[in-house]
């Protein structure tokens, strides 16, 4: 029998018994898996078990890989018009609005966010992703371009076909959404793999799938490891496209599965460490509310967050006092408390990962201005953390630590800061401060980062696109961008009167 | 004070609430005077309906300013693409839901056939609404490379503005889609006049727009004559486009007003006298098929009836015995009928009309091979009429096929034996709005549609449109699109701005 999933919650902002299946999705259906096994799904306030999920195995991948070939080439593909795919996106959307609480509730409980910033941010960014896809399934132009009267010629923009996803833990739903929205708009089925650690809102998506009547096969969805299920579908020589989110590293291995498999086409969102510059004319009470946001929303957990802050020196002093403040204020507390901003870190392997950078920073020399220290006794607390004194070589400052622990950094020139901001191998977003409107837009043009964000940071729109230069990633999501990833560019040919 | 009439629906032993009112910032609101109410028919029966209130003047102005309003404060550019999206859907929603009233007032007013309505008028127009309702969110301008080291460039596509949109009375929930919904998509206000033939399913739909939760001004309807309230949308100083759809004749004053007021960009869908071309290569069952639906749907009162078609010498004879008999198995009826495929002509102006036409071909000679004769009973009925042996210059030709649109199921068919001719034949008109030609031969089909000068060219088909393929006119058939994205062009302003952070200038130069 497959697993199910069955909590009573019983907090101050959310009370409900929520029930639904947890077993491998494919066609439609939701089983064991291959081997039988499960996966413990584990709470991050506790560290305990909250439940088991069905274990998917490569068998099962060859399984979902077959169903989704065979939906892409009878129902789905270009069997299916766009309007009738934009209409069952549009209907995924009104289901995920149905369940907004439920959504957010279980992606607080699995993922530690608070249930408020579950709300505020995940659900209405995954909403209005799929409704944003949904409005361009039956968009997707091809061109007619003249050259001769003799010929015809025209593109059609196709659907790839079948594309594996693999997404990262830190915002579940909402890059769940990310790459369903696109994929399923140009018309190519989907095999997803979740992150083991985070899979429950995807299973819950599973059967919102089913009953707003996506045709089986369409999308699957395993929970399985990276190194069984996840590397399996990158080498897999009937998936024509791999699109996936989470580290650099893994993202290397990904994109060589695929050169030495069949050369599926690869987009990937990986690592930042994403410079946040300050200048001495800068709002500066604007420029510490952002920043705050930019390294502590999420726990620190954001691939584009802003960790790496540098403050020019006229401002530093000031600067650095408020933004202590502020990050001192943090209340950290239980997902479902009402006050609480920040809940515990994802895991305890993250956990581990964050206080070894933190102890990296101790030993290397820099001073730790906040925190550096665990909260609480049980769980995945950490407390909000500010290194100051760094040198640029040190681990905090080059290294992505993906937790609550931001770098700041002084600075004089402005040629010089650009020059420290780009010195990185990442390159996701950038986050410039100043009232000078004209330095400001040089400063940001200048910046080696897909995103730019000028006196703001981690703002993000279902239509502008998101992505990484250097090693933070290939190709982009959102905005129509996005569509460009699962379109097979056609060119036909008519000829109409040329004689050989 | 609200006014209200419940209109019995025959054979359904229902009744259907209609406001008749003028609908300005949400509200039903008698008129300020200076207008006579308008009228309204049942053209099955010939007997009244009802009457509207009709817009005058004073009360457009009225309606412009509550638009104008709106789009300064709660429309234009202080709402979202994601919110104009969310209630755009909201809307198609509505109007699926009250599809079955929708298309009883339909039937009622404009007489085409009730299941035609539900299905394919009301079901097009909210697939309509959703497609333009996808698109409110993905408006785009550019950023574009001056010098990166100075400056950028960037096009803001804003919306113009206060729209003035008229519509006919042939598809009036269609067309009021089609209007409406990209006009609201880019995120400009609208001041609706339906036609004063079948103002009925736009104030229904009014107040659609009320529960869907759009802003007050955002959208206003005003029934009236053309003379009173399409002249004064077309020459008001602070509506900034006007859109129409209807004959040539009024689109030329409406342009004219526009001009001489205050320029207000102008686009228009006007008429057409659509040539349908049949080769001898072509399945000609088919073709007939396409040839009869081209000319009866709608009892022919569609801007792209094929109303000439031309058929090779080889197989004219074969051809029109097919046609005929295509054409005969339509029935014109009650569109309240289950049997009914046809309804009657929407009016005693269109009726009287196309009988004079049907009659002066008669007495010039012209050959009538099927109907051409009035019923006796009650009802504003043409039946399938085809006249055939048509040449260039027999007098009816001329007046019949290069002046004058019939707007009836009347179908005139001529003979011709090379593409050349056939060609020649069809591009002789100052309209240019739909095409249709039929063949086997995949080059003579690409040639022929790229020598055809019409806006929309159907291969092997006809009148079957999508929302997501532009449609529109050349020459006198029209300036501007609608449907597709083109349809977004008509209603915004393109506005660049230079942004320069770098560039210093030296002054006296």
């Amino acid at each position: 029998m497959p697993t199910t999933f069955s909590y009573d919650f019983k907090t101050e902002v959310y009370t409900k018994k929520l029930e639904f299946p947890t077993g491998v999705f494919i066609n439609n259906e939701f089983t064991e898996g291959g081997s039988k096994t499960t996966i413990d799904v584990i709470d991050p306030r506790t560290g305990q078990v909250i439940t088991q999920v069905d274990e998917a195995t490569p068998a099962d991948v060859e399984r979902a890989v077959a169903a989704a070939r065979k939906a892409f080439e009878t129902t789905w593909g270009l069997n299916c018009p766009g309007v009738e795919r934009g209409k069952l996106l549009y209907k995924l959307a009104e289901k995920m609005e149905e369940h907004f609480d439920d959504l957010a509730a279980v992606e607080s409980l699995d993922n530690g966010k608070t249930f408020s910033w579950a709300k505020n941010a995940d659900l209405n960014a995954a909403i209005s992703c799929i409704r944003y896809y949904a409005g361009w399934a039956d968009k997707n132009h091809g061109q007619t371009i003249e050259t001769s009267e003799a010929k015809l010629a025209y593109t059609r923009h196709e659907p790839k076909g079948v594309c594996g996803q693999i997404i990262a833990w830190n915002f579940p739903l909402m890059l769940m959404a990310w790459k369903l929205g696109p994929a399923l708009a140009t018309g190519c089925s989907v095999v997803l793999k979740p992150s083991e650690w985070t899979p429950l809102t995807a299973l819950m998506m599973a059967s919102y799938i089913k009953e707003v009547g996506f045709p089986p096969g369409v999308v699957n969805i395993l929970i399985g490891y990276g190194h069984t299920v996840g590397q399996r579908i990158a080498e897999h020589p009937d998936i024509d496209k791999i699109s996936f989110t989470g580290s650099t590293l893994v993202g290397r291995k990904i994109q060589e599965a695929a050169a030495k498999s069949n050369l599926k086409d690869v987009t990937l969102e990986l690592g930042g460490k994403s410079p946040n510059i300050v200048f001495d004319d800068a709002d500066l009470e604007q420029a510490v509310s952002w920043s705050s946001h930019g390294i502590f929303w999420n726990h620190g957990q954001a691939c584009c967050a802003g960790s790496r802050i540098f403050v020019q020196a006229g401002i530093y002093d000031r600067f650095l006092e408020e933004f202590t403040k502020k990050a001192a204020a943090i209340k950290l507390g239980d997902p479902f408390e009402r006050d609480a901003y920040q809940g515990p870190q994802v895991s305890q392997i993250q956990y581990d990962r964050i206080m070894d950078y933190i102890a990296s920073g101790k030993s290397q020399g820099a001073t730790v201005h906040l925190g550096g220290e665990r909260h609480g006794t049980e769980g995945f607390w950490i407390q909000p953390t500010i290194f100051t004194d760094t040198k640029p070589d040190m681990r905090i400052v080059r290294e992505e630590i993906f937790g609550p622990v931001g770098v700041v950094i002084k600075f004089t020139d402005e040629e010089d800061v650009i020059r420290q901001a780009n010195d990185t191998e990442y390159g996701l977003a950038s986050a410039v401060f100043s009232r000078d409107i004209d330095r400001a837009l040089k400063v940001a043009h200048r910046l080696q980062a897909g995103t730019a964000w000028v006196n703001c940071v981690n703002t993000l729109n279902a239509s502008i696109p998101f992505g990484g230069f250097k090693q933070s990633g290939i190709g982009r999501e959102l905005g129509e961008y996005a569509l460009h990833s699962y379109t097979n560019v056609k060119a036909v040919h008519v000829n109409l009167g040329l004689k050989m | 004070m609200a006014s209200f009439v419940e209109l019995a629906i025959p054979r359904l032993n229902t009744k259907v609430k209609v406001s008749t009112g003028l609908f300005i910032n949400n509200e039903f609101v008698p008129s300020v005077g200076g207008a006579d109410p308008i009228t309204v028919y049942n053209p099955a029966t010939e007997q009244v309906l009802c009457s509207v209130t009709g817009a005058s003047e004073a009360d457009v102005d009225k309606a412009v300013v509550a638009a104008r309003n709106a789009f300064r404060t709660t429309w234009g550019k202080n709402v979202t693409g994601f919110e104009r999206s969310r209630l755009i859907n909201k809307l198609a929603d509505l109007m699926e839901r009250d599809a079955e009233i929708l298309a009883q007032l339909e039937c009622l007013n404009n007489g085409k056939p009730f299941k035609i309505a539900r299905d394919f008028d009301i079901g097009d127009s909210v697939a309509c609404l959703r497609y333009y309702a996808g698109w409110a969110d993905k408006i785009v301008g550019q950023s574009i490379e001056i010098d990166r080291r100075t400056k950028t460039a960037v096009t803001h596509p804003d919306p113009i503005g206060v729209c003035g949109q008229i519509i006919p009375w042939n598809y009036p929930i269609m067309m009021w889609a089609w209007k409406v919904a990209p006009a609201l998509a880019v995120g400009c206000t609208i001041v609706m006049k339906p036609s004063e033939i079948t103002p009925l399913t736009a104030l229904k739909l009014s107040e659609l727009v009320v529960e869907a939760g759009f802003p007050p001004g955002v959208i206003n309807t005003i029934p009236s004559l053309g003379s009173i309230g399409g002249a004064a949308l077309a020459a008001h100083k602070d509506v900034d486009k006007v859109a129409f759809t209807g004959s040539t004749v009024t689109g030329r004053k409406i342009m004219e007003a526009a001009a001489k007021s205050n320029l207000k960009k102008v686009s228009l869908e006007l008429g057409g006298k659509s040539p349908h071309i049949v080769f001898e290569s072509a399945d000609l069952d088919q073709a007939a098929n396409w040839a009869a639906l081209g000319i009866l749907y709608n009892t022919g009162q569609d801007c792209t009836a094929g109303s000439r078609v031309y058929v090779q010498d080889t197989v004219y004879d074969k051809f029109i015995d097919i046609l005929k008999g295509k054409a005969a198995q339509l029935a014109i009826g009650d569109g309240f009928d289950e049997k009914t495929g046809g309804g009657p002509v929407v009016s005693k102006g269109q009726y009287d009309r196309i009988w004079g036409y049907i009659e002066a071909g008669k007495k010039e000679g012209a050959k009538v091979i099927l109907g051409g004769e009035k019923r006796s009973t009650p009802g504003w009925y043409v039946d399938p009429t085809i006249f055939t042996d048509i040449s260039p210059n027999m007098k009816i030709v001329r007046f019949v096929n290069c002046i004058v649109q019939i707007f009836g199921p009347v179908l005139s068919v001529g003979r011709f034996s090379t593409e050349e001719e056939a060609i020649k034949l069809a591009n002789d008109t100052t309209y240019g709005l739909g095409a249709g030609l039929h063949s086997n031969d995949q080059a003579q089909c690409h040639r022929v549609s790229s020598a055809l000068e019409a806006g929309t060219v159907w291969i092997n088909q006809y009148n079957l449109l999508y929302n997501n393929v532009p449609f529109g006119g050349k020459k006198q058939s029209g300036i501007g699109r609608e449907l597709g994205s083109h349809a977004l062009e008509e209603y915004i302003s393109t506005k660049a701005v230079h942004w320069n952070y770098g560039e210093k200038l030296d002054w006296p130069l």
